[in-house]
């Protein structure tokens, strides 16, 4: 599903900024992956890289979504082949109301793999039963995106996006920041629910307690912008332990 | 620095030589006084020139000229005319003249419409009280000569008077055929106690025009006001709104302007009476060579009255936005609510916002705020949408609309709302 071979990259604006320093990462489909590591690891650039965000430069190694290079598309032509990017701090866009942005962004993806684009009306039956389960109400939907919008409601629209636009791979940027125990019970749940063979996870979070509720198949330790441990979901219990540092030390 | 009595000498010798040997429009004792009246006022102020503090950031010169510079007619084929959809008495004008054949029957319950040229012969008291009258009370703090040059020559015109509440809105349609017109055009619209109105206008009007318009709502009187300028790229023209409220009188005013060499359309509005409601509104989108001016005065006269100023501009590739915007709140003006916003989106380097708010408070306890912003679009709003497959260019224009809102939100009919949001996103697409 998702390869990525020696990624390096540096700062735009300062090549002296060098951020991921030869991270590889394969991941088949239906698996789910989590990240986990120190501040400033580079777990949000590898985020941000894949999804296109300007302001970075790769010097250098791939990144691949079912064989396409991802480095060579726009942000919506990623979106479209099939990556979802869930922010860590989802964007409030006054004045842009949340059912026409998904409205929008769902036929913008359909057209661009000349799929046939929802009716109105078939629209607004999928996203009625998809936000009932996400506990999301109707005048949610209707509020400009983000706007007004509790930590915790703003996660959940991010998921409800994510069942929306159906994703192969989606990458869960510290999904779990900002949220209480029952708000991530809900979240995790809306994400098991997508949970299934054709569909694969990265999980960026710090702590273990997301974890819990999103069981991984793998577990990586990523610092100064590589992969430096990677396992099975003990790896995260022995960082919930012992934290990091003896991690890093053994990494050298 | 010129000396200020040679400046008034130059602005009155060009008035002289503008409108010194014509005659005003003859045809009643009340009319032609009034237009007596305001031709003296107009060779007394003089002509505005760019060194007039009220004109720094607009050149009057284009307005003010000799003769209309000429304005190709846009043939508009790729969409219906703004407002077609909707049930209306329609009152066709072209190049400022009126087209009978082209208008509807002038009979509509509630409401009383006439025409200047047959009322400047009748002895219409409710219109001989407003005609020239609000113009003149508005050339005090500041001189606003065009509009006195209007009340003078405008020879074509609607006077509209709303006993009741009106069946459908009277809306005023400006065509062009010629080139090169010159128009000048002066409504006078009177709300009275209880009454409700909604006025639209839509079109061009001319190569160049002045219009006018005073505006008087009794007490408890609603006026409504839609207005759209067209999309003729070379004409330019001036618009003016003289009003004046009564006790818990409500006054919503809207205009969008697209394209247009040079527009400035102003506003000088009173709140006389105790809890009146004005709200004055634009949205503009120009690309190239564009030049609006947004010029606002509010004067809270009495108490308990609220006022929002919300004016909203695009703009690109050379164009110029201008806004200047005043609240004046006067000592018996207490408990006055108004606000002000004035921003700017510029999608390019090249274009230009130029903003002066200004308050100015005589009363002790009043709620006012402004604020003025110009930036261009968000590019982290740019690249979430962006990140959920909408396309650039699209994304774009979504952000450019949701900018927009605010100000379309003044128009209180949601339905004549979306007929003008639809046309600012068909101009997006054209100009993206």
């Amino acid at each position: 599903m998702l390869e990525i071979k020696n990624l390096h990259c540096e700062l735009e604006d300062d090549s002296e900024v060098k951020i991921l320093k030869g991270l590889s990462l394969t991941i088949n489909p239906g698996e789910v992956h989590a990240i986990m590591g120190p501040n400033g690891s580079g777990k949000s650039t590898l985020s941000y890289v894949l999804s296109g965000r300007d302001g970075y430069e790769v010097t250098e190694g791939s990144a691949t979504l079912e064989g396409a290079d991802l480095l060579e598309m726009e942000p919506e032509e990623r979106a479209s082949a099939g990556l979802f990017l869930a922010f860590q701090y989802p964007v409030e866009i006054p004045g842009v109301g949340n059912m026409t942005f998904l409205r929008t962004a769902v036929n913008a993806q359909r057209k661009a793999r000349g799929e046939e684009e929802l009716s109105a009306g078939e629209f607004l039956k999928i996203i009625r039963a998809k936000a009932k389960e996400l506990q999301i109400d109707a005048d949610m939907l209707k509020r400009p995106v983000n706007v007004g919008f509790s930590g915790g409601e703003k996660k959940r629209n991010e998921i409800l996006q994510m069942a929306m636009l159906e994703p192969k791979m989606c990458i869960l940027d510290e999904t779990d920041s900002g949220l209480d125990v029952d708000a991530m019970k809900l979240v995790s749940d809306g994400v098991n629910a997508l949970r299934d063979a054709g569909r694969s996870f990265l999980v960026i979070t710090h702590y273990h307690r997301l974890l819990n509720h999103i069981k991984p198949d793998f577990v990586h330790i990523m610092s100064e912008g590589r992969i430096i441990k990677s396992g099975g979901p003990e790896l995260a219990l022995e960082v919930e332990e012992n934290g990091y540092a003896d991690l890093l030390a053994e990494a050298g | 620095m010129m000396p200020r009595a040679k400046l008034k000498a130059q602005k009155q010798d060009a008035a002289h030589a503008l409108a010194g040997a014509l005659s005003v429009p003859q045809g009643g004792g009340w009319a032609t006084r009034a237009r007596n009246a305001a031709k003296a006022r107009l060779l007394d102020m003089g002509m505005p020139v760019k060194r007039d503090e009220y004109w720094r950031y607009t050149d009057p010169r284009d307005l003010t000229a000799q003769q209309a510079r000429s304005a190709k007619v846009l043939n508009v084929t790729d969409e219906d005319p703004v407002f077609s959809a909707f049930d209306r008495v329609k009152l066709v004008f072209v190049d400022g003249v009126f087209d009978e054949a082209a208008s509807d029957d002038l009979a509509l319950a509630g409401v009383e419409i006439s025409l200047l040229d047959d009322a400047a012969r009748a002895d219409l008291h409710w219109a001989q009280d407003i005609y020239g009258k609000l113009e003149a009370r508005g050339q005090t703090p500041v001189e606003r000569p065009l509009a006195a040059f209007n009340t003078a020559f405008a020879q074509k015109g609607v006077l509209i008077r709303a006993t009741g509440k009106a069946a459908k809105p009277v809306a005023l349609v400006y065509l062009r055929s010629s080139d090169m017109a010159d128009a000048v055009m002066h409504h006078v619209v009177r709300v009275e106690q209880g009454a409700e109105l909604t006025l639209l206008e839509n079109g061009p009007v001319a190569a160049r025009f002045n219009q006018v318009i005073e505006v008087d709502i009794a007490d408890g009187g609603t006026l409504h006001h839609v207005r759209t300028q067209g999309r003729d790229h070379d004409r330019a023209g001036s618009a003016h709104i003289f009003a004046q409220m009564g006790q818990g009188a409500q006054l919503k005013s809207f205009t969008l302007t697209a394209n247009g060499r040079l527009v400035r359309n102003e506003a000088m509005i009173w709140l006389d009476g105790q809890g009146g409601s004005a709200h004055i509104a634009g949205a503009t989108v120009g690309d190239g060579a564009f030049h609006h001016d947004d010029t606002v005065f509010i004067a809270h006269c009495a108490p308990d009255c609220e006022s929002r100023q919300v004016f909203k501009k695009v703009l690109r590739n050379g164009a110029v936005g201008v806004f200047q915007g005043k609240i004046l709140v006067e000592q018996a003006a207490q408990k006055t609510d108004g606000y002000q916003i004035s921003q700017a989106l510029l999608l390019d380097e090249n274009a230009q916002f130029l903003a002066k708010p200004e308050l100015e408070i005589y009363a002790d306890d009043v709620k006012c705020s402004h604020g003025s912003t110009s930036g261009e679009i968000d590019p982290v709003h740019l690249f979430y949408l962006r990140a959920r497959g909408v396309p650039e260019g699209k994304a774009k224009m979504l952000l450019v609309l949701a900018f927009l809102a605010e100000a379309l939100e003044e128009i209180a009919d949601p339905e004549l709302a979306e007929d003008l949001r639809v046309r600012m996103e068909n101009w997006l697409q054209r100009h993206s």
